[in-house]
């Protein structure tokens, strides 16, 4: 039956004949590379099958992925977004929780530096009025805070307690216009008077016209006012000009950035023991 | 055609053709019996026959005298195809039309077989044209003698035999 079917289709058997002389050719010839060119032969056509199923497979593959497969793109795109933005927001955070962490460590070098009885305090408010240069901190009386205790920053000296309550206090800037503090000029031992000028700049008071003074000389504390203890830095001079009564108008520049004040430490020695305990040293 | 009577046909010209090999006219058989019969089969037969009288031939005789197994099968096996169509297509009981017809395969023979020995580098044929137009003149007049004596043959046997019937 079979037979008799390809006996009528004459082609089918042409093509049947011719591919198997050229197998029985390719099987005994040999390339120019000398090898057997039914080898190379079958191997080049069924690379290139290899390489049609591969294209028919891609571009399917390719189709699939490129355009029925993005229908939840869109939704997944959004997903994505927020995804991001949280993840911005978390950045963020974790930054600020770097540079919070930064300030502390600051914060507790500056404690374990000082020798001196001290509670880390937070500031959470600025002044009500911008005649007054104060901050609030989150440490009160409860925690030990009186009047006129230091506060400190690991730049430099902050201020003094004006007004503590149960579990806040009222800061007074050192920049504020009716802060003062005793002060030396550390190159030179000069002793002066920092007091706040209002523009968030300082004046170094009293130091005599013949002492020895120039800009960039380190200001620090003296200690003899009672409140801050001594050797802080108050800040750098920045000018120096010759005033009436015999004595220099020295600007001096804040070691402190106030415009930036988080984490402080309050000194909770009490300003006269602590004098008593200088004085006694 | 029977096929064991083809299949012998094809058998006593390879017979033949392996005595003839001496007859050679520059590198190629001045004869090809083996394509005549296949021609023959081919006419009497039709396409399929003739295509699978051509392979048959042409493998048992590149396996008896063709280094490469193959070559001179696929020629007589196009030969073989194409005399069996154009004998469907065409009234080829003539002597000339028999006589162009072997012409004609063997121009087809020759070309398919030297054009593959020479495309796989595996034969050089210098000039082969006086050969080819030889083995084509040679195969066209043995081709169509032997056609006619074995179409004739039959009917004079019967023919005498009946005369000797008559005389009794």
């Amino acid at each position: 039956m079979a037979l008799a079917d390809i006996r009528q289709r004459p082609g089918v058997l042409l093509g049947a004949a011719i591919l198997l002389h050229v197998v029985l050719i390719s099987a005994q010839v040999n390339t120019a590379s000398g090898l057997p060119m039914l080898q190379v032969v079958t191997f080049g056509s069924f690379s290139e099958v290899q390489r049609g199923t591969m294209s028919t497979v891609d571009g399917v593959r390719n189709f699939w992925s490129g355009y029925i497969a993005l229908r939840g793109v869109h939704r997944e795109n959004e997903a994505l977004k927020q995804a991001l933005q949280a993840l911005q927001v978390r950045v963020q955070e974790e930054r600020a929780e770097a540079q919070r962490t930064v300030s502390l460590r600051q914060l507790l070098e500056l404690r374990e530096r000082a020798n001196l009885d001290t509670t880390a305090a937070e500031v959470i408010a600025a002044a009500a009025s911008p005649e007054f240069r104060t901050v609030t901190i989150d440490k009160g009386t409860r925690q030990g805070l009186q009047t006129d205790m230091a506060v400190i920053s690991p730049a430099g000296v902050v201020g003094r307690v004006i007004l503590p309550a149960g579990r806040a206090s009222k800061v007074q800037l050192l920049i504020d216009r009716n802060a003062a503090a005793g002060a030396l000029i550390e190159r030179t031992r000069v002793q002066g008077v920092v007091e706040g000028f209002g523009d968030g700049s300082l004046r170094m008071e009293y130091v005599p016209a013949t002492s020895d003074v120039k800009p960039g000389d380190l200001v620090v504390t003296s200690g003899i006012d009672g409140i801050y203890p001594k050797g802080f830095v108050i800040g750098t001079i920045e000018q120096v000009e010759r005033g009436n009564g015999g004595y220099h108008v020295i600007t001096v520049r804040p070691a402190v950035d106030f415009t930036r004040l988080e984490e402080v430490l309050v000194v909770r020695t009490p300003p006269a023991s602590r004098e008593v305990s200088e004085g006694k040293q | 055609m029977k096929t064991a009577a083809a299949a012998a046909a094809i058998l006593v010209a390879l017979a033949l053709q392996t005595t003839l090999a001496g007859l050679v006219v520059r590198g190629t058989a001045a004869i090809d019996l083996v394509l005549i019969v296949v021609v023959y089969i081919a006419l009497k037969s039709g396409p399929t026959t003739g295509l699978v009288a051509g392979t048959v031939a042409g493998l048992i005789q590149d396996a008896l005298s063709n280094p490469i197994l193959g070559i001179g099968g696929l020629a007589k096996t196009m030969v073989g195809f194409l005399s069996g169509v154009l004998a469907t297509q065409f009234i080829l009981n003539g002597p000339l039309p028999r006589f162009v017809l072997l012409l004609m395969a063997t121009g087809l023979h020759a070309a398919i077989f030297m054009g593959l020995y020479m495309l796989l580098d595996l034969r050089e044929f210098p000039d082969p044209m006086p050969a080819v137009i030889g083995q084509a003149l040679g195969n066209g007049f043995v081709g169509v003698v032997g056609f006619q004596l074995f179409e004739w043959l039959p009917g004079f046997v019967d023919r005498r035999r009946a005369g000797r019937f008559l005389k009794r």
